[in-house]
C-alpha cells in the first residue's frame, strides 16, 4: 500500500516545516509509528513519525528544504509499487525543498553562492490557503494557485516576466505562475506589483558581498518576526510604569529559600513576581483578558507566558494555572521548561494558551523597558532588574531594593485606570509578599 | 410526448465548419462529447474551399510565373512560353477538394457527425437543420457554438454580381486573366488577387480609401508594398474614393476620385469588390432566443465565447476581433476545452498574427511603430533588409525587410514587421517568441543555422538592440 508521507503540523500555528534530518533512508524499511524524520517547525523541532508501513521508496524533500504543510515530502510503498503518481502529485504542489533552493541559486548571480549559506535555507512561501489558517493542513493537490513551480528544480518564468521582476523588485519565489504548469509571466508580475506583494523597492546602493554575511532565518525567527509585526500593528499598545520596594521580596526569598535548602531547591525573585502577578491577575480579571474583536474574553485561571531567551529568539512556554500552585512549584516548572525551550524540545501545548506574560531582563542589568504583547493576549510586564536605588523615606535619603516595570496594554481591553489599578495590586503585593496570601 | 423522444440528441452541436467550427467539432469529440456539425455548403467553409487554401495553390502559380520571367537568370531559356490561368485555376480547386475530403475524413475518425443542411438555433438547446429540399430537422445539445462565418461585404454602389464585378469567389473561378482589372480595397485579399491577375498579364488598378495600402500592417511595410506594386506596373491609387460602376457588355466604366480630389474614369473588363468582410448572423435565429449582437452584426461573447444565452457560444468571424482562420480556430478550441471545464484558457487577440501571401508576402505580429508610439512605449527599432542575409540572396529575392519593435526596458518584443520572402512562414518564430515572452535578446541568443532566411529573425534582433553584424 502505498502511503504518502505529509509535512504535517506539528504545532498549532505551524504554516510550514523545514527538514532538519532524515531517521530514515530510501531503501529503508518503515513500521507505522517509526520516527522518519526531525522537523523544525516555527517553535521547536519535533519528530515525524510514519503513518504507514512498507519501504521509505522515495525522499521528495531533501534535508534543509522547506515546504508548507500539508505537502507530500516522502513515498512509503511496498517495494514492487508504482509509486509515480505520488511522486508527481508532489512535484505538482510544490516540490518546495529543492525549489526553495534553486530559487535562491537562481537568484545569486554567481554558482558558487549557490553553495554556501545564503542558499540553503531560503524558502518559498506558499502564498495560498495556509497561511491564514494556522493548523489547517494545506492539501497538496488544491487549487490554489501554486507557489512558483518547479518540477525540474527551477523557476519557470518567462524571460520577460524576469526582467520585469528585477526592475520591480518583486520577488519571482513568491509568485504564482498562471502559465502553462504554473510558469510566471508578464501578467502575473503586473498583477504581483498591483496586489503589492514582492520585495520592497531596490535599494540605491548594495553593498559588497564581502561586507556582510547572510544569516538565514530559521522557522523560529521568522515566526518572532511575524508574531511580532502582527502584535505591534494592530495593537494599540500603552504603557505604564511603576517603580517598586523589592526589599521584602529578598526577605521572603531568603526565607523560603532557607526551608527549601534541605530538597536543595531554589525560587528566585522572578518566582515570586510570578505568583505575585498571578494573584493580582485574580483581583483584576480585566487584565488577564483577550480581545476577540465583537466581544473581550476574560479568563478565570491565570496561565503565564514566561518569555525565555533561546540561542535563536525567544519563546513564552506557558506556567498553567500560575495562580493555583505554589512559589517552589512555579520554580521548578519555570525551569524545567526553560531548560526544554533551549533545546528546542518544548511540546506544542507546552508553549501555547497564555493569559498573560512576563519577561524580565533583569539579569542582564536592564534598567527598565517595554516588551511587546504577545497576541492574543492584552497584557505583558516587562520586568527590570533590582538595583540599589537612593529613595526619599520620612524626608531622609536611605538606599533601598528597587524595581521598574513596565506594563504593555492592548488598550482595546485594559484602559489606563484598569492597568493602574492592577500594577497598584501587584506593587503592594511584592512590597508585602503577605498580600499574596490574601 | 413520443414524438419528442425521437429528437436525437448531442452534447455539443457546432454550427458551420470553417476552420472554427471543425476544429471545435473535433476537439469537443477528443474531450469525449457527443458533437455534431452543421454545414450548409462545403466542409471546412470559406477558408478551405473559397479563401485562403485555394488563394494559396493561385500564389503558389502566381511565384512560379514572375520566376520564370526571370527563367534566363538560371539558363532556362524557353521560347513561346504562354501563361494561362485556366489550369491554375483547375490546380486551384484540386487543392480545396483535396482539403475538404480531408475533414470529411477527420470527422468519421473523430465521430463527429455530419449534419448537410442550414443550421438555426430553434429554442433553448435546440438546432434546427434544413436541408437543401428543404426538409427540416431539430436536433437537441446542451451546448450550441454559432460558427458561421462571414461573407464579402456588398457596397451598393458596387453591387457584387460575380459577373462583371466579383467578390473573391468569383476572383477564384475565372479560367481565363482578363485584360484589365479594377479592385477596390487594399487589404489582404484585394493584394493578393492583385498579385494573381497581374503575374497572369492582366492590367490592374487598385483603389483604397485609405491612405495606404494593406492599411493594417506598418506604414514601412504599406510604403513599401505601394512602390513594389507600382513597380510592376500596377496602378495603385490611395485615399481615393470609389464613386461609381456602370455594367455594360463589354465591361464595367468605373469612376473615382484620386487624393488630389481629381476624377478618374476607367473601363475596366472586370471589378473585384475587397472592402472587407461582415458577419454571417441572419437568419439563425439568434434574436428569437435572445442572442445578443452588436452594432455590426458581429455575436457579442465573453473570454470564453460565451453568449448571453446560457449554452450557446461563438466562434470565429461571427463572433468578431480579428477575422482570421487562425483565430477561428484557437477560439473554437478555447470555447471547447471551457465547455468541457479543461482550464482557464483564452485567446490572446494581441498576438494574432497577419499574413498576406502576395509577392513579396507581407506578415506582422503585434504593434505596429505606430501603435507601439502612441502606447507610451520607449522604443527602439530595428530593420534588417533582406539584401544582407545570404540565403535571401541566393534565392535572388532580397525585396523586402524585418522591422523588430523593441520596448527598451524590458526589451520585449512589441511588434514584428516582414516583407520579402517566405514572411508569412517566419513570422510563426515571433509569435512563438512572444507568447514565451522571450526578449529581443532571446532571439538574438539563439543560434540561427546558417544559411537560412530564419538569420532575419536574429539578425533583425541585433538591428533592435543596435549592434547589427551584417548591416
Amino acid at each position: 500500500m502505498i502511503t504518502k508521507v505529509h509535512m504535517e503540523a506539528l504545532s498549532p500555528t505551524m504554516e510550514e516545516g523545514q527538514l532538519v534530518k532524515w531517521h530514515k533512508h530510501e531503501g529503508d524499511g518503515v513500521a507505522n509509528g517509526d520516527v522518519l524524520a526531525e522537523i523544525e517547525t516555527d517553535k521547536a523541532t519535533m519528530e515525524l513519525v510514519a503513518r504507514g508501513e512498507g519501504i521509505l521508496r522515495k525522499v521528495i524533500l531533501p534535508e534543509g528544504g522547506t515546504v508548507p504543510v500539508g505537502n507530500v515530502i516522502a513515498v512509503i510503498a511496498d517495494a514492487d509499487e508504482d509509486i509515480s503518481a505520488a511522486v508527481a502529485e508532489a512535484g505538482d504542489g510544490a516540490a518546495g525543498g529543492e525549489a526553495a533552493q534553486a530559487k535562491a541559486a537562481e537568484t545569486a548571480a554567481p554558482a558558487e553562492a549557490a553553495e554556501g549559506k545564503s542558499a540553503g535555507r531560503g524558502a518559498a512561501k506558499a502564498p495560498s490557503a495556509g497561511q491564514a489558517s494556522g493548523a489547517q493542513p494545506v492539501a497538496s493537490s488544491g487549487s490554489a494557485p501554486a507557489p512558483a513551480s518547479t518540477d525540474g528544480g527551477r523557476v519557470k518564468a518567462s524571460p520577460l516576466a524576469r526582467r520585469l521582476a528585477e526592475d520591480l523588485g518583486v520577488d519571482l519565489a513568491r509568485i504564482a505562475g498562471s502559465g502553462p504548469g504554473g510558469r510566471i509571466v508578464k501578467r502575473d508580475i503586473e498583477a504581483a506589483r498591483e496586489a503589492g506583494v514582492g520585495a520592497p523597492a531596490r535599494a540605491a546602493w548594495t553593498p559588497d558581498e564581502s561586507e556582510y554575511e547572510d544569516v538565514p532565518v530559521s522557522q523560529l525567527r521568522k515566526t518572532i518576526a511575524k508574531r511580532l509585526v502582527e502584535s505591534l500593528s494592530p495593537i494599540p499598545h500603552f504603557f505604564l510604569t511603576v517603580d517598586v520596594d523589592m526589599g521584602r521580596v529578598l526577605e521572603a526569598r531568603a526565607t523560603i529559600n532557607a526551608m527549601l535548602e534541605e530538597r536543595a531547591e531554589k525560587v528566585s525573585i522572578n518566582d515570586i513576581l510570578l505568583k505575585a502577578v498571578a494573584a493580582a491577575l485574580r483581583k483584576h480579571p480585566d487584565c488577564n483578558a483577550q480581545w476577540h474583536g465583537d466581544h473581550v474574553r476574560r479568563f478565570n485561571g491565570v496561565h503565564l507566558g514566561v518569555a525565555v531567551a533561546i540561542d535563536d529568539g525567544l519563546i513564552t512556554p506557558v506556567v498553567k494555572n500560575a495562580h493555583l500552585k505554589g512559589i517552589a512549584q512555579i520554580a521548578r516548572e519555570v525551569r524545567e521548561l526553560a531548560s526544554r525551550a533551549r533545546d528546542k524540545k518544548l511540546l506544542p501545548d507546552e508553549y501555547t494558551g497564555s493569559t498573560f506574560s512576563v519577561s524580565n531582563l533583569g539579569m542582564f542589568g536592564i534598567h527598565e523597558f517595554t516588551a511587546i504583547i504577545n497576541p492574543p493576549e492584552a497584557g505583558i510586564l516587562a520586568v527590570g532588574g533590582v538595583e540599589d536605588t537612593p529613595v526619599v523615606v520620612d524626608g531622609e535619603v536611605v538606599v533601598r531594593q528597587r524595581m521598574r516595570m513596565t506594563m504593555s496594554c492592548d488598550h482595546r481591553v485594559i484602559d489606563g485606570a484598569q492597568g493602574s489599578r492592577f500594577l497598584a495590586t501587584l506593587k503592594a503585593m511584592l512590597e508585602e509578599p503577605a498580600a499574596i496570601l490574601v | 410526448m413520443a414524438g419528442k423522444s425521437s429528437v436525437e440528441r448531442f452534447d455539443l452541436i457546432v454550427v458551420g465548419s470553417g476552420p472554427g467550427g471543425y476544429v471545435a467539432a473535433i476537439r469537443a469529440a477528443q474531450l469525449g462529447m457527443n458533437v455534431a456539425c452543421v454545414e450548409a455548403d462545403k466542409l471546412g467553409g470559406v477558408c478551405l474551399n473559397i479563401g485562403c487554401i485555394p488563394t494559396k495553390a493561385l500564389l503558389t502559380s502566381a511565384l512560379l510565373v514572375n520566376e520564370m520571367k526571370e527563367g534566363a537568370r538560371h539558363g532556362i531559356v524557353a521560347k513561346d512560353v504562354s501563361f494561362d490561368l485556366a489550369p491554375a485555376q483547375k490546380r486551384s480547386r484540386a487543392v480545396a477538394d483535396q482539403m475538404n475530403k480531408g475533414i470529411a475524413f477527420l470527422f468519421k475518425k473523430n465521430k463527429v457527425t455530419h449534419i448537410q443542411g442550414f443550421g438555426r438555433l430553434e429554442g433553448k438547446g435546440r438546432v434546427e437543420v434544413e436541408a437543401q429540399g428543404g426538409k427540416k430537422t431539430v436536433y437537441e445539445a446542451s451546448h450550441v457554438i454559432i460558427a458561421t462565418g462571414s461573407r464579402p461585404r456588398d457596397l451598393p454602389i458596387l453591387k457584387i454580381d460575380e459577373d462583371r464585378i466579383w467578390s473573391s469567389t468569383g476572383a477564384l473561378m475565372r479560367e481565363k486573366a482578363p485584360a484589365s482589372l479594377l479592385i477596390v480595397g487594399a487589404g489582404a485579399i484585394g493584394m493578393e488577387f492583385a498579385d494573381v491577375y497581374d503575374s497572369y498579364g492582366t492590367k490592374v488598378t487598385i483603389v483604397e480609401m485609405l491612405d495606404r495600402i494593406l492599411p493594417l500592417e506598418d506604414a514601412d511595410v504599406s510604403k513599401f508594398m505601394e512602390r513594389s506594386f507600382k513597380k510592376r506596373g500596377v496602378d495603385v491609387y490611395t485615399s481615393a474614393r470609389f464613386e461609381n460602376a456602370a455594367v455594360h457588355d463589354d465591361g464595367v466604366r468605373a469612376t473615382f476620385k484620386d487624393a488630389k480630389g481629381e476624377t478618374h474614369e476607367i473601363d475596366v473588363e472586370y471589378v473585384l469588390s475587397a472592402v472587407g468582410r461582415v458577419p454571417n448572423s441572419e437568419g439563425l435565429g439568434l434574436e428569437k432566443a435572445g442572442v445578443q449582437t452588436d452594432d455590426r452584426g458581429f455575436i457579442v461573447v465573453d473570454a470564453a465565447m460565451r453568449t448571453n444565452v446560457p449554452g450557446v457560444y461563438a466562434i470565429g468571424d461571427v463572433a468578431g476581433h480579428q477575422l482570421l482562420a487562425h483565430k477561428a480556430s484557437h477560439e473554437g478550441i478555447t470555447c471547447v476545452e471551457r465547455i468541457a471545464g479543461k482550464g482557464e484558457g483564452t485567446v490572446d487577440y494581441g498576438n494574432v498574427p497577419n499574413c498576406t501571401y502576395c509577392h513579396p508576402e507581407v506578415a506582422s505580429v503585434g504593434l505596429t511603430e505606430e501603435q507601439a508610439r502612441a502606447k507610451g512605449f520607449d522604443i527602439e527599432v530595428g530593420k534588417l533588409p533582406w539584401v544582407a542575409i545570404g540565403r535571401a540572396v541566393a534565392l535572388g529575392h532580397t525585396d523586402g525587410f524585418v522591422k523588430i519593435i523593441r520596448d527598451k526596458k524590458y526589451s520585449e518584443i512589441l511588434g514584428a514587421h516582414i516583407v520579402g520572402p517566405s514572411a508569412t512562414e517566419l513570422i510563426a518564430e515571433f509569435v512563438v517568441g512572444r507568447h514565451l515572452e522571450s526578449t529581443v535578446e532571446e532571439l538574438e541568443r539563439a543560434i540561427h543555422p546558417h544559411p537560412t532566411l530564419s538569420e532575419g529573425v536574429s539578425e533583425g534582433a541585433l538591428a533592435a538592440l543596435g549592434r547589427p553584424i551584417h548591416i
